[in-house]
C-alpha cells in the first residue's frame, strides 16, 4: 500500500534503527565512536548518524515520497559498548552503494563525514573504520604503481628502502638543496624526500629544485651503480599548477613525485594518481593534517580510515608513524593501519582497531613509510616492525651524523643490511639488536660514530589514542 | 672526522643492492642466507652479466630458475657453476616469491671487475 504524507518530525529511530538488518555484500559499512548529550538514548542518535550521513533531514519532507528511501537510506544496525569508557559507544551504519559516486572517496567522505559531525545531538563523533565492498574497491583507480612495480623499477630486492627528509625544512637554495640530496644518495640511501612544507617558495623556487636534484640523482647513480629517486613534491595552489610540476618532474625523467593527500585535497590526488599511473611515475604520499583529525579519541576520523582513503584515491606510498621515533602511534593500531595498506584481504581484529573485514581484491598496496625522529639504534625493532615492504626514512638520523650526510646514509644502510642478514639467520632483532649493530660497526666507521652520536637518544611519552580495552 | 671515500673514478664505489654494504659474506653467511631463501618456499634462480651491463634489468639466466629445489649444496653447486663459466661476470642468486610475483631476495654473491 502507498504510504501518505504526514508532515512533522518523527523520531530518527523509527525510520533509521534496524536492529535486524544483514548488512549486503555490497554495503559500505561505518563503524562511529558516538558521544551523545546527556539523556538521549542510544538507539536514536545511533539512528540520527545514519540519518544525518546518509538520506535524511530533521523533519519529514513531501519528496521523500516521490522515492523509494527505504531502499537508500542508511540503516544503524547496530551498538556496542566502548571498552573502558562508558561516555560513549559504538554504532555501525550500512549505506547502499547506490548512494555513492562510482570511483570517489571525496564523494563517500562527503558524506560520512559531512554534516553529521556538527550534529547537535551529539557532543563528539569518530569515524573508526569503513568497509569499502570489493564492489566499490573495482571502481577506483587505487596505487599507481603499487609495491611489487616499485621494486622491479627501483631493482629493490629483500630489504627495507631508505630515505631521507632533507633539512632544515625551509631556507635552503635549490643548489645546496641539491647538495644535501647528493651526499644522502651516494652514501647509499635510496631516496631523499622533500619535508611537505617545500612547494616553491622565494628562497627555492620548484624548477631550479628539480633541476637541482635531477643532476644530485643522477651523479649519485653513477658514481654507486644504485638506482636512485627524490621525492619531488608537486603539492601546489592550483591542481593545474601540480599538474605542470609534475609533467616536468617526467619530462627531466625523475622516478617519483610528492604529494600532500590531505591539504592538497582528495580530488587533487585521485587525478594526480591517475596521471601518475598513466606515465609511469611512483607517488610518495605525505599526510600533513592527519594528527588534526585522527588524534583525538572521541573526535575526528581515526588514521585507519584515512589510510582507505588513500589506498583508493592512489599513492605507493604512505606515512605510517614509527612506533618508535617521535611522533604519536600505538603499536597495535599502528600494525593494524600497515597491513590495511599492504594486504589484499585484512580480517576483522579489534585488538588492532580493525573493525571490519577489509577486501582488496587485486588492488596494489602501498609501502608505509617510518619517519620521524628515527635513528641507527631504532633499526632493529624498525625492520621487525615494518618487514622489508617500507621506507624507513631518516632526516635528522642521515643528516645529523657528525661527518656529514654521506657517512650518515652509509651508517643507515650498512645497519639496515646486517639487521636483515640477522633477521634472515633467524636472530631476534629487538632483542640481539645491540650486539647486531655492534658487530656490523665493527667494518664500518660511519655506523659507529652514528651509535656514538645518538646513543642517548629515545622518545617514551604515552601515546594520546590508544585501542580501547576495558578498564574495569 | 673521515672522508667518505666515493667517487666516478673509483670503481671500488661501486655497490650491489642488498647486502653490498657489508663485507663479502663467508661462505658460511652465504649458506644461511641460502637456507632463508628455502625456508621461505621461494624458488631460487641464478642471473649473471658483464659488469659493464650490470645497470640492465636484464641479466642472462643460468639455466632456469630451480623450481621447488630445497637442497642448499645443490644450489651452492649452481652458483658455483656459473661463476667457473663466467669468471669476469658478477653472479647473483634471486629468490622468486611467485605469490608476490618478485624477488624476496637478491644477492651478488661472484663480482667479476667491476667498471
Amino acid at each position: 500500500m502507498a504510504k501518505t504524507y504526514d508532515a512533522g518530525v518523527k523520531e530518527y529511530r523509527e525510520t533509521y534503527w534496524m536492529p535486524g538488518y544483514t548488512p549486503k555484500d555490497t554495503d559500505i559499512l561505518a563503524c562511529f565512536k558516538v558521544t551523545p548529550q546527556d539523556g538521549v538514548p542510544r538507539e536514536e542518535v545511533a539512528a540520527a548518524v545514519a540519518a544525518e550521513s546518509s538520506t535524511g533531514t530533521w523533519t519529514t519532507v513531501w519528496t521523500d515520497l516521490l522515492t523509494d528511501l527505504d531502499y537508500y537510506k542508511g540503516r544503524a544496525y547496530a551498538i556496542e559498548d566502548v571498552p573502558g569508557d562508558d561516555t560513549c559507544f559504538y554504532a555501525f551504519v550500512a549505506y547502499p552503494i547506490d548512494l555513492f559516486e562510482e570511483g570517489s572517496v571525496v564523494n563517500v567522505m562527503t558524506s560520512l563525514v559531512g554534516n553529521v559531525f556538527g550534529f547537535k545531538a551529539l557532543r563528539a563523533l569518530r569515524l573508526e573504520d569503513i568497509r569499502f565492498p570489493i564492489a566499490y574497491v573495482m571502481t577506483c583507480n587505487g596505487p599507481p604503481q603499487g609495491i611489487q612495480l616499485e621494486r622491479d623499477i627501483l631493482n629493490k630486492y629483500g630489504r627495507p628502502l631508505l630515505g631521507c627528509t632533507i633539512k632544515p625544512k625551509l631556507g635552503l637554495s635549490a643548489k645546496n638543496y641539491g647538495r644535501a640530496c647528493y651526499e644522502g644518495l651516494r652514501g647509499g640511501l635510496d631516496f631523499t624526500k622533500d619535508d611537505e612544507n617545500v612547494n616553491s617558495q622565494p628562497f627555492m623556487r620548484w624548477r631550479a629544485r628539480f633541476d637541482f636534484v635531477m643532476e644530485a640523482i643522477h651523479k649519485a647513480e653513477a658514481e654507486t651503480g644504485e638506482r636512485k629517486g627524490h621525492y619531488l613534491n608537486v603539492t601546489a595552489a592550483t591542481s593545474d599548477e601540480m599538474m605542470k610540476r609534475a609533467e616536468y618532474a617526467k619530462e627531466i625523467g625523475a622516478p617519483i613525485i610528492m604529494h600532500d593527500y590531505i591539504t592538497g585535497g582528495w580530488s587533487a590526488n585521485t587525478q594526480l594518481a591517475q596521471w601518475c599511473q598513466d606515465n609511469g611515475m611512483l607517488l610518495h604520499i605525505h599526510r600533513a593534517m592527519h594528527a588534526v583529525l585522527d588524534r583525538n579519541p572521541h573526535h575526528g576520523i581515526h588514521f585507519r580510515v584515512l589510510t582507505k582513503i588513500l589506498r583508493l584515491s592512489g599513492g605507493d606510498h604512505l606515512h605510517s608513524g614509527t612506533v618508535v621515533g617521535k611522533l604519536e602511534g600505538d603499536r597495535d593500531a599502528t600494525l593494524g593501519w600497515i597491513d590495511i595498506m599492504r594486504d589484499s584481504y585484512i580480517k576483522e581484529d579489534r585488538s588492532r582497531g580493525i573493525f571490519f573485514d577489509q577486501d582488496w581484491g587485486a588492488m596494489p598496496g602501498v609501502m608505509p613509510v617510518a619517519s620521524g625522529g628515527i635513528h641507527v639504534w631504532h633499526m632493529p625493532a624498525l625492520v621487525n616492525i615494518f618487514g622489508d615492504d617500507s621506507v624507513l626514512q631518516f632526516g635528522g638520523g642521515t643528516l645529523g651524523h657528525p661527518w656529514g650526510n654521506a657517512a650518515g646514509a652509509a651508517a643507515n644502510r650498512v645497519a639496515v643490511e646486517a639487521c636483515v642478514e640477522a633477521r634472515n639467520m633467524g636472530r631476534e632483532l629487538e632483542k640481539e639488536g645491540k650486539d647486531i649493530l655492534a658487530a656490523a660497526a665493527k667494518h664500518s666507521p660511519e655506523l659507529a660514530a652514528a651509535m656514538e652520536t645518538w646513543k642517548e637518544i629515545k622518545f617514551e611519552f604515552d601515546t594520546v589514542d590508544k585501542i580501547d580495552v576495558a578498564h574495569k | 672526522m673521515q672522508d667518505y671515500e666515493s667517487s666516478l673514478a673509483d670503481a671500488a664505489s661501486r655497490k650491489f643492492e642488498t647486502f653490498s654494504y657489508l663485507p663479502a659474506f663467508t661462505p658460511e653467511q652465504t649458506r644461511t642466507q641460502i637456507e632463508y631463501i628455502v625456508s621461505k618456499g621461494w624458488n631460487p634462480g641464478i642471473e649473471h652479466t658483464e659488469p659493464e651491463n650490470a645497470s640492465d634489468n636484464y641479466w642472462y639466466m643460468w639455466k632456469l630458475p630451480m623450481f621447488g629445489e630445497t637442497d642448499v649444496d645443490v644450489i651452492l653447486k649452481e652458483v658455483e657453476a656459473c661463476h667457473t663459466a663466467h669468471p669476469d661476470n658478477h653472479v647473483r642468486l634471486l629468490g622468486f616469491d611467485n605469490f608476490a610475483q618478485s624477488a624476496g631476495a637478491s644477492m651478488v654473491i661472484y663480482r667479476g671487475k667491476t667498471v
